[in-house]
């Protein structure tokens, strides 16, 4: 990817590729997953080739998000740990949802909003892989009880209702705060981009000289 | 079974508008199986493998006289044996035909995300419609008396028909007719209740005293109804349910959650809309661009200073 000159990187390729692995398996289960839920959404088993298709490729859909999920763990986890400044950032929702920058604390790499979308999905997903496990019914039908598989299925669909309207909140953040998308699919923000949204992560990336997107990495891509 | 009836149905599984029902002036009918009579020769099992094509592998023997161990899609009916000792220490031997109860309100049905992969007829016969079933096994979930079983070679979900093909063209179904003991009988719903009724005063006249009809209301009665000698505790006849019903988690999966979950949803994506009308999108500024050029320029011009200092210093 050609980045331009003096931009800097937010999300580094494998991240974005993870990424979009895991967004395109989400996008598959939440259009699946709602056809068997809901009768009137059923219709949507169709983009599978039908309901016996649907069903059988959901379970392994959400097996490859789950293994793509943890490596999204691993690249995301250091930068998401909850910190005091969080829940400073988290009282001027008000004034962040206004647009409004004055008042609102400087904030690192991800701000509270973000780091809630990913321990959301961090708790949710491995509900829905256990849950999803017990109501497999083709491999792990006698692995549990029946009483035990009517709770996952309700389990399933609720964590899975909580993760679609996460998810909703996700991609309109993305939308809303403009450069967001292209941070995720070129990879690369303007300093104003930075300076305005994540002005903390700016700073320590200045500091140190780097490109992002960790700071102290790749000092000498700046100058490229 | 196949979908030879389509214009009485009461109930249509995944189906929110109301199914084709205009002809639905038929009797509520009732399979009931008096435990009492019952001789445990089989053949009901066997006249249900003739007249539904059905031959399940041949198993093994374990010391058990119930063959198959257990229902499977090739098995709809199975008589289960127990040995149980009275208080009086006397041996009886209770043997139940097991199968589909046909519930007036079913948890399969309830359960199933397949629009019309289980239906109802007016007659309160619960079937299978195996062209739509999609083999997900909700119905397992659903049902409260663990019948159906979902076949490994073609992932749709079998049990008794309650012979839909043959009632439907007045005949009784399969197993009622290979009873020898008329031990299994036929009819309206009313009509079985009432004969039942009788059977009944007769079995605590002979000193059956907690002899009852097991129809129980917990799913609203069944099309397959039981004379229990000890109808005060039906789990004696092989884990019979005593108060069989829906579970709770699944009538709220298949109830409240689903308009909630969906308007939420909505909600959702509603909230995303207004907001990008109210708020609008949040862009960088031209002064964001120059305040981050400031402070890179001036972390620039700190290092090249650090770095002739440390130039200046002997290696």
């Amino acid at each position: 990817m050609t980045r331009p000159k003096g931009t800097l990187i937010r999300n580094s390729t494998g991240t974005r590729l993870n990424h979009w692995l895991t967004a395109a398996c989400f996008v598959l289960l939440v259009l699946s997953g709602l056809s068997m839920f809901h009768p009137l959404l059923f219709w949507m088993s169709a983009l599978f080739g039908g309901g016996q298709w649907t069903r059988a490729i959901h379970p392994w859909i959400g097996l490859v998000l789950a293994v793509s999920y943890a490596a999204m763990i691993v690249q995301f986890l250091r930068d998401n740990l909850w910190s005091k400044d969080d829940i400073a950032w988290a009282r001027t929702i008000d004034k962040v949802l206004a647009n409004e920058e004055e008042g609102v604390p400087e904030v690192a790499r991800f701000n509270a909003g973000q780091k809630m979308v990913f321990w959301s999905m961090t708790l949710l997903i491995p509900v829905l892989l256990v849950t999803g496990i017990f109501v497999w019914d083709y491999y792990f039908e006698s692995l549990t009880s029946i009483e035990t598989q009517r709770y996952a299925l309700l389990i399933h669909s609720l964590a899975a209702i909580a993760a679609i309207i996460i998810w909703i909140t996700h991609v309109y953040a993305a939308i809303w705060v403009r450069g967001s998308m292209r941070a995720m699919t070129q990879g690369y923000v303007t300093p104003g981009w930075a300076w305005r949204h994540h002005r903390k992560w700016f700073r320590s990336l200045a500091a140190t000289g780097s490109a992002g997107p960790r700071p102290g990495k790749a000092a000498d891509e700046t100058h490229k | 079974m196949a979908d030879l009836q389509s214009q009485d149905y009461i109930r249509r599984s995944a189906t929110t508008l109301t199914p084709p029902s205009a002809r639905s002036h038929e009797d509520q009918v009732a399979k009931l199986i008096d435990v009492t009579r019952c001789i445990g020769c089989k053949a009901c099992q066997a006249a249900c493998m003739e007249w539904n094509d059905l031959r399940s592998p041949v198993g093994e023997f374990t010391g058990s006289y119930d063959n198959p161990h257990d229902l499977d899609p090739h098995t709809w009916t199975l008589m289960r044996f127990t040995e149980h000792e009275t208080d009086d220490g006397n041996l009886e031997w209770l043997i139940r035909k097991d199968g589909c109860m046909h519930c007036e309100d079913p948890g399969c049905l309830k359960a199933c995300p397949a629009p019309g992969a289980i239906v109802q007829y007016a007659n309160g016969i619960v079937d299978f419609i195996s062209a739509h079933c999609i083999g997900c096994g909700y119905c397992v979930a659903g049902c409260p008396f663990n019948i159906p079983r979902i076949s490994k070679v073609d992932h749709k979900s079998y049990k008794c028909t309650l012979c839909s093909d043959r009632v439907e063209v007045g005949l009784e179904p399969a197993c009622v007719k290979a009873c020898p003991t008329g031990a299994i009988m036929f009819g309206s719903k009313a009509d079985m209740t009432d004969w039942a009724g009788d059977r009944i005063d007769d079995l605590k006249s002979r000193g059956y005293q907690n002899a009852g009809l097991y129809d129980p209301p917990g799913v609203s009665g069944t099309h397959v109804m039981y004379v229990l000698h000890h109808a005060d505790k039906p789990s004696l006849y092989a884990g019979l349910p005593d108060d069989p019903k829906i579970s709770p988690a699944v009538t709220f999966w298949k109830g409240l959650i689903k308009p909630v979950a969906l308007a939420g949803v909505a909600l959702a994506a509603v909230s995303g809309f207004l907001h990008w009308v109210i708020a609008g999108p949040n862009e960088v500024q031209p002064e964001d661009e120059a305040e981050a050029e400031h402070l890179l320029a001036a972390e620039r011009s700190k290092k090249d200073g650090d770095n002739r200092y440390n130039a200046d210093k002997p290696a």
